[in-house]
C-alpha cells in the first residue's frame, strides 16, 4: 500500500474504530478480496474507491455482518465481527446505518413507515416520539412532505434521501454508504454529496463511503482507500489522493477527473 | 428397493438381514452424489427450519395484525371468484360423471351422497389449495423473491428486524385462516352445482338430491359436533394453507439472481406446494379415515 508524505500511517495512538486485517473473500472460483487491510479512525469519513469488481461493496457488507470473510479479521471497536453472537451482531447493527445502492426501501410501506420500522421493531419509543423523529429526519434530508408516499411514487434521488434518513433514524455511530450517487444526475448527485458532508459534520459519526465518483470523494471524504484486485494499494488523505502518484490510480482517475 | 430373492436365499442369515440396509445406504449415497438431490435436501431443510422458526414466532401475530388483515384480503377476496367458479364446475363434473355411471344401475338417486362426500372430503380442500398455490403462493414467492434480489431483505437484516416475524408469520397465519373459509364456500358451491346438473340433466328431483346430500353429511365427529367429512376437509385445508405459505415464503426468501431468480422461485413455489399438498393429502386421509 502506498503511503506518501503526509499520508495517514496507522499508529497505536490513533482511535481506530474499524479495521480490516488481511481479509480474503471468494465466491466460488472468483477471489474478490485478496488480503484487504486498512483502518478507519473514529469520526472520519473514509472513501473506498476502485474499479468495478474490485470488492468495494463486498468489503462494506463485511462490516455489518452481511458477509463473512474466508480469512482475516473485520474488527469494529476491537471486536471481530464474524465472532459475534447473533445477539451481539444485532446490537452492533442497531448502532450502524447502511445506505443501500438502490435505497432498498420496503416497497409496500410508505416513506414514513420505512423510516419508523427500526424504531418500532427495536425500541420502546411511543408513537409520538417516533413520528417526531421521522419528521426530523425527513426535514434533514430535505423531503419533509414525502412521508405519505410509497417508494414507487418517488424518484431515484428521493429514494436515496429516504434511504439515508432511514439509516440516520437510529442515530448511528457508523454510517456505511454503498455508491450513494449511482444512477443519479450531476445536480442531484451534488445535493446528496453536500447532504452527506452536512451529516458527517453535524453527527460526528464515522462513515465508510463506497464510491467511484471523484466529486463525491472530494466533497465528502477525509481519507480514501483505493482497491485494486481485492487489495488496498493506496490509503491517503483526500487532497493527496487527488494528486495521485500511483500509476494504477493515475490510470483509473484519468486527467480530466482531477480538474 | 430390495435385493433379488435368489441373492437373499444364497446368503448367510446376518448378510440377508444386512443387505436391505446396505442397498438403502448405497441408494442414498448414489443420490447424494447428484447435485439436484443435494439441492433438494438443502431446500427441504431450509423450509423445515423456516417452519420451525415461524411456529416459534406465532405469538408475534397480534403485533402483525395489520399485515395479517392485508394478507387475508389478498388471499381471500381476490381468490374468491376463482374458487367459486372452479368449485361450481367441479361439483357439476362429479355429478355428471357419477350420474351417468349410476344411472346404468338405476342408482342415480345416490348422486347427492357422492357429490357431497367427494366435495367435502377431497375436492373442496384440494381445489382450494391448488388455487391458493397458483395465485397466492406464487405471489408470495414473487414478492419475497423481489425483496431478496433488491436488497430489501438485507435492509431488514441490517436494521435488526426479524424477517420471519415481520414477513412470514402474517402470511402463514393468513393462509391457514383463509384456506378453510374458502374450502367451505367451495364445498357449498360444488354441491349446489352438482344439484343443478342432477336435476336438469339426470332427472333427479332437487329435493331428493338435497336430502341425500344432507344425509351423507350426518355423521358427526367425536370431538367436534360438525359433520365428520366437513371437519376432516377443513382440517386438511388448514394444513394445506400452512404448507403452501411456508413453501412459497421459503422459495422467495432464497431467490437470487435478479428477475430470472424470482421467476425460478415462483415456479418452484407452485410446483413444490402442489406436490406437498398431494403427499400430505394421502397421509391426512390415512390418519383421519383409517
Amino acid at each position: 500500500m502506498t503511503n506518501d508524505a503526509g499520508s495517514p500511517p496507522p499508529t497505536p495512538e490513533r482511535d481506530v474504530i474499524l479495521r480490516f486485517e488481511d481479509v480474503h473473500k471468494a465466491f466460488g472460483a472468483q477471489r474478490v478480496l485478496r488480503g484487504l487491510s486498512f483502518d478507519v479512525q473514529r469520526g472520519k469519513v473514509l472513501g473506498i474507491m476502485g474499479g468495478s469488481g474490485t470488492g468495494k461493496s463486498v468489503a462494506l457488507r463485511h462490516v455489518i455482518g452481511l458477509l463473512q470473510p474466508d480469512a482475516g479479521r473485520v474488527e469494529v471497536e476491537g471486536r471481530n465481527v464474524p465472532d459475534l453472537s447473533a445477539g451481539e451482531l444485532s446490537d452492533l447493527r442497531k448502532r450502524m446505518g447502511y445506505v443501500f445502492q438502490e435505497g432498498a426501501l420496503i416497497n409496500w410501506l410508505t416513506v414514513e413507515e420505512n423510516l419508523a420500522l427500526p424504531l418500532v421493531e427495536n425500541t420502546d419509543l411511543g408513537r409520538g416520539e417516533i413520528a417526531d423523529r421521522v419528521a426530523e429526519k425527513l426535514a434533514m434530508v430535505h423531503i419533509p412532505d414525502a412521508g405519505k408516499k410509497l417508494p414507487s411514487e418517488i424518484s431515484g434521488g428521493m429514494k436515496k434521501r429516504v434511504g439515508l434518513a432511514r439509516a440516520l433514524i437510529v442515530e448511528p455511530d457508523i454510517l456505511l454508504y454503498d455508491e450513494p450517487n449511482a444512477g443519479l444526475d450531476p445536480e442531484i448527485s451534488r445535493s446528496i454529496n453536500e447532504l452527506m458532508r452536512e451529516i458527517a459534520e453535524s453527527h460526528e459519526s464515522t462513515a465508510l463511503v463506497v464510491e467511484h465518483r471523484v466529486d463525491c470523494i472530494r466533497t465528502v471524504c477525509d481519507e480514501v482507500v483505493f482497491l485494486h484486485e481485492g487489495e488496498a494499494i493506496v490509503h491517503q488523505p483526500t487532497e493527496e489522493f487527488l494528486r495521485p502518484s500511483h500509476p494504477r490510480l493515475i490510470e483509473f482517475l484519468g486527467p480530466d477527473a482531477l480538474t | 428397493m430390495t435385493p433379488p430373492d435368489h441373492l437373499l436365499a444364497a446368503s448367510p442369515g446376518w448378510l440377508a438381514d444386512a443387505l436391505p440396509f446396505a442397498f438403502a445406504a448405497g441408494l442414498v449415497y448414489v443420490l447424494l452424489q447428484a447435485a439436484w438431490f443435494r439441492a433438494t435436501v438443502v431446500e427441504m431443510g431450509s423450509t423445515l427450519e423456516l417452519a420451525a422458526a415461524t411456529a416459534l414466532r406465532l405469538h408475534h401475530l397480534p403485533r402483525r395484525s395489520r399485515w395479517l388483515m392485508e394478507q387475508l384480503f389478498a388471499a381471500g377476496v381476490r381468490n374468491l371468484h376463482v374458487v367459486l367458479l372452479v368449485g361450481l364446475f367441479m361439483g357439476m363434473i362429479v355429478s355428471l360423471q357419477t350420474g351417468i355411471e349410476l344411472s346404468r344401475f338405476g342408482q342415480q338417486d345416490q348422486i347427492g351422497t357422492i357429490v357431497a362426500a367427494s366435495m367435502t372430503r377431497e375436492m373442496g380442500p384440494f381445489i382450494t389449495s391448488v388455487v391458493l398455490a397458483a395465485t397466492t403462493g406464487s405471489a408470495l414467492a414473487a414478492e419475497l423473491g423481489t425483496m431478496s434480489v433488491s436488497d430489501e431483505l438485507s435492509a431488514l437484516e441490517v436494521m435488526s428486524v426479524d424477517r420471519t416475524s415481520f414477513l412470514v408469520v402474517p402470511r402463514v397465519a393468513a393462509l391457514m385462516i383463509i384456506a378453510p373459509v374458502l374450502t367451505v364456500l367451495c364445498d357449498t358451491i360444488g354441491i349446489v352445482g352438482g344439484g343443478f346438473v342432477a336435476s336438469s340433466q339426470l332427472g333427479v328431483p332437487l329435493a331428493q338430491y338435497t336430502e341425500t346430500a344432507l344425509d351423507a353429511l350426518q355423521e358427526k365427529g367425536a370431538l367436534i359436533p360438525v359433520p365428520m367429512d366437513v371437519y376432516s376437509g377443513l382440517f386438511k385445508s388448514i394444513i394445506f394453507g400452512g404448507l403452501i405459505a411456508i413453501i412459497s415464503c421459503a422459495s422467495g426468501l432464497v431467490a437470487r439472481g435478479g428477475a430470472l431468480g424470482v421467476g425460478r422461485a415462483t415456479s418452484r413455489a407452485v410446483r413444490d406446494s402442489i406436490i406437498a399438498v398431494i403427499v400430505a393429502n394421502y397421509f391426512l386421509t390415512w390418519f383421519l379415515y383409517r
